[in-house]
């Protein structure tokens, strides 16, 4: 774009100019400042005259906390109209608490997200805890809606009197107690049925049926067997149901005149498993074979307990690895250190994450649940067996029960099948 | 009698805890939390048992001169050094005294070990050890309590942040450690040749899941499929064994736990 050649100006050119430029800048500063003197004026009253006081909850009401150990109290209200609708002013709520109607109210119990309509405000059972409530003293609650302002909230009409009590059950978990009967029953009923000697059929298990063979090797070889129980403590379900694996195989190991060697993570574990060990020597008829340091402790620290399995294997050179309990990172660590000493690996756990490592680096490998039925595979007692097969019987329910819970949350609504919902309900677990 | 009390008592308290599940109440928490406690309290005296088990294990090798019996003397001092950096600190200029004090600990424990494995078996002079081990420790702890010029005290804030426990801890423990889990990397990388091995049909269709899931995390121009492919390997097939398995657990668990209440597994008594 071509711009218009400059025209020289003249001197009256340049002073109209000028008063022109004047007049503009005046006329600017005027606006300037009455703008400020507008801004000003209305500043004082901005921050009160925009934030109005929201409509208060209603329906408030508090109820003792149902299925718990007491010390706890629900507050439960219908939202502000004012919450996300309205004049939409309403950030949150406070739950204010006072042993009196009167007040004072205790303004720290509680503070909820807009949106929220209830407040569990719950304790310790310890007395003397932050925020304690004590059980059977009467309380009066209210809830205020709050503001961007912390001058500017509403307030309820109070609540109360309430106080807090424990229940002596909890009805949240009536499926699981139904579950509980029923399996319990079905337990005692295969039991019977064995012990009137009727013949219960188990499918076999590879790596049970292993065990004997490698004791044999063992044996064969003269190199001893390995047990570990791995991280588990005596509580743990896995460990209990390798202390009944672990007195077989010691049975076995005295009647073969093997050597057996047990290092262990936890002093309790050590301490049953020697008491195990002795016994199964007793009960073999070789008591003066036992050796107490056969099952010894090393370490609670997991990784240096790795490294002196590992040194062991490594050393003693073991014909036989079982691994039957609790075991998370070092799985695969000793599996494989196994594998490097060309042990025959046996390996059960119930540590989902860590049964592929085992059927990785193991010869055979018990999954989940074949660990703690593998007692009743090696003792062939009616008596476990019954157990087994009440377990199997268990597990064709679950499948049932899963199919027809499929159904009911896919189909039962789109077809209108109310008995199906109803169905799916009892068994919401409410813990 | 001797074996009924303990199966009498595992009932007891077995049926207790499953009522205990259902029951909320304050007085059931508060019964449930005094057994639980009794687990610590068997845990720190199993532990006295545990340290005397490595004792005992590590001294036989070294008395009888085992395949790499030195790693055992290792085991023994760092067992000893850790204890004591732990309960005392150094509050003397110099550190002489302090580490000299752990050589007479050292010595005197040894002979205390020594006295007390040698009476059992019968060895010589073992009467003489456990003396002359009770005498220095009676002696060691006597100046560490009384004489306050000494290197060290006993049960002071000190002795917990004493530096030594500290370096010992942080500058020996913690890489060590560190070492042995980044070992498990090579572990993987080894096992996972050997999983990944095309032998028959169900061994190649696990290498192809293997290597869809694998890629998902690798960059390169794999689009969306391998990615929708990846998830929904693992939230279908995978995820639907192992709920299979989780069921299997849960009921697993039940069972030995009915088993084990009602008296029909008995082989945690060493009675299988």
């Amino acid at each position: 774009m071509l711009r218009p050649p400059l025209r020289r100006g003249t001197r009256n050119d340049v002073k109209q100019l000028f008063q022109q430029a004047r007049s503009v800048s005046a006329l600017s500063l005027f606006i300037l400042l009455s703008l400020f003197a507008i801004v000003r004026a209305q500043a004082p009253s901005d921050s009160t005259a925009q934030v109005i006081t929201p409509a208060s909850v209603t329906g408030l009401t508090a109820i003792d906390t149902d299925n718990d150990h007491g010390h706890s109290i629900t507050v439960k209200w219908t939202p502000s109209t004012d919450d996300g609708g309205g004049a939409n002013t309403v950030l949150g709520y406070r739950v204010m608490r006072s042993r009196s109607p009167d007040g004072p109210f205790d303004d720290t119990v509680g503070m909820v997200p807009l949106g929220s309509t209830k407040y569990e405000n719950s304790s310790s059972i310890e007395e003397g805890a932050e925020g304690f409530i004590p059980d059977y003293t009467d309380f009066y609650y209210r809830v205020d809606a709050l503001t961007g302002d912390p001058a500017v909230f509403s307030t309820t009409e109070i609540t109360g009197p309430v106080h807090s009590f424990g229940q002596w059950f909890n009805k949240g978990l009536i499926p699981v107690l139904f579950a509980v009967i029923i399996f319990t029953a079905l337990t005692v009923v295969f039991v019977s049925a064995a012990k009137k000697g009727k013949e219960l059929y188990v499918r076999p298990l590879a790596g049970i049926e292993a065990v004997d063979d490698a004791i044999g090797r063992a044996t064969e070889m003269g190199r001893p067997i390995l047990y570990v129980f791995g991280l588990g403590t005596a509580s743990d379900i896995a460990t209990i149901a390798s202390f009944t694996i672990l007195s077989r195989v010691a049975k076995r190991v005295a009647e073969y005149q093997t050597t057996l060697i047990v290092p262990c993570y936890d002093p309790i574990v050590m301490a049953v498993a020697q008491d195990i060990v002795k016994t199964s020597y007793m009960d073999a008829g070789r008591p003066n074979d036992y050796k107490e340091d056969a099952v010894h402790f090393i370490t609670q620290a997991q990784f240096a307990y790795v490294g002196a399995v590992n040194g062991i294997m490594i050393r003693e050179l073991p014909a036989t690895n079982i691994y039957m309990g609790k075991f998370y990172a070092e799985s695969l660590m000793l599996a494989e250190t196994g594998v490097v000493s060309g042990s025959i690996q046996i390996a059960g756990t119930d540590e989902i994450a860590q049964i592929p490592f085992f059927v990785v680096a193991c010869d055979y490998t018990l999954i989940g649940e074949e660990l703690f039925a593998a007692s009743a595979y090696l003792g062939r007692e009616p008596l476990l067996l019954g157990s087994l097969k009440a377990q199997d019987y268990a597990k064709a329910a679950v499948l049932v029960l899963a199919l027809f819970g499929i159904l009911a949350v896919n189909f039962a609504a789109d077809l209108e099948m109310d008995w199906l919902v109803g169905f799916k309900e009892l068994f919401k677990v409410i813990d | 009698m001797r074996r009924q009390l303990p199966f009498f008592f595992v009932f007891l308290f077995g049926t207790f805890m499953v009522i205990q599940y259902f029951v909320p109440h304050e007085i059931s928490e508060r019964a449930k939390e005094f057994l639980l406690d009794w687990i610590i309290i068997i845990g720190i005296f199993a532990l006295a048992l545990g340290i005397w088990s490595l004792i005992h294990v590590s001294v036989d090798k070294i008395n009888k001169r085992k395949p790499n019996w030195e790693y055992a003397f290792v085991t023994l001092v760092g067992l000893v050094a850790m204890i004591f950096f732990g309960f005392t600190a150094n509050i003397s200029v110099s550190w002489w005294t302090y580490f000299a004090a752990l050589i007479v600990l050292l010595i005197s424990l040894w002979l205390l070990v020594q006295g007390i494995l040698g009476v059992g078996a019968g060895a010589t002079r073992s009467k003489e050890k456990f003396f002359a081990g009770i005498g220095l420790a009676l002696v060691f702890t006597l100046i560490a309590i009384f004489d306050k010029s000494w290197a060290f005290h006993f049960y002071t804030p000190e002795g917990l942040e004493n530096s030594m426990f500290k370096h010992f801890f942080s500058d020996i423990m913690v890489p060590l450690q560190s070492t042995m889990f980044a070992l498990l990397a090579f572990f993987i990388s080894s096992a996972s040749y050997r999983a990944f091995r095309a032998r028959n049909l169900l061994a190649t269709l696990l290498l192809i899941a293997a290597l869809i899931v694998m890629l998902r995390f690798t960059p390169g121009p794999w689009g969306d499929l391998i990615s929708k492919t990846s998830t929904w390997v693992m939230n279908v097939p995978n995820l639907a064994a192992q709920r299979a398995i989780v069921i299997g657990i849960g009921l697993g668990m039940v069972a030995t736990a009915l088993k084990v209440i009602l008296g029909i597994e008995r082989g945690y008594m060493g009675k299988g």
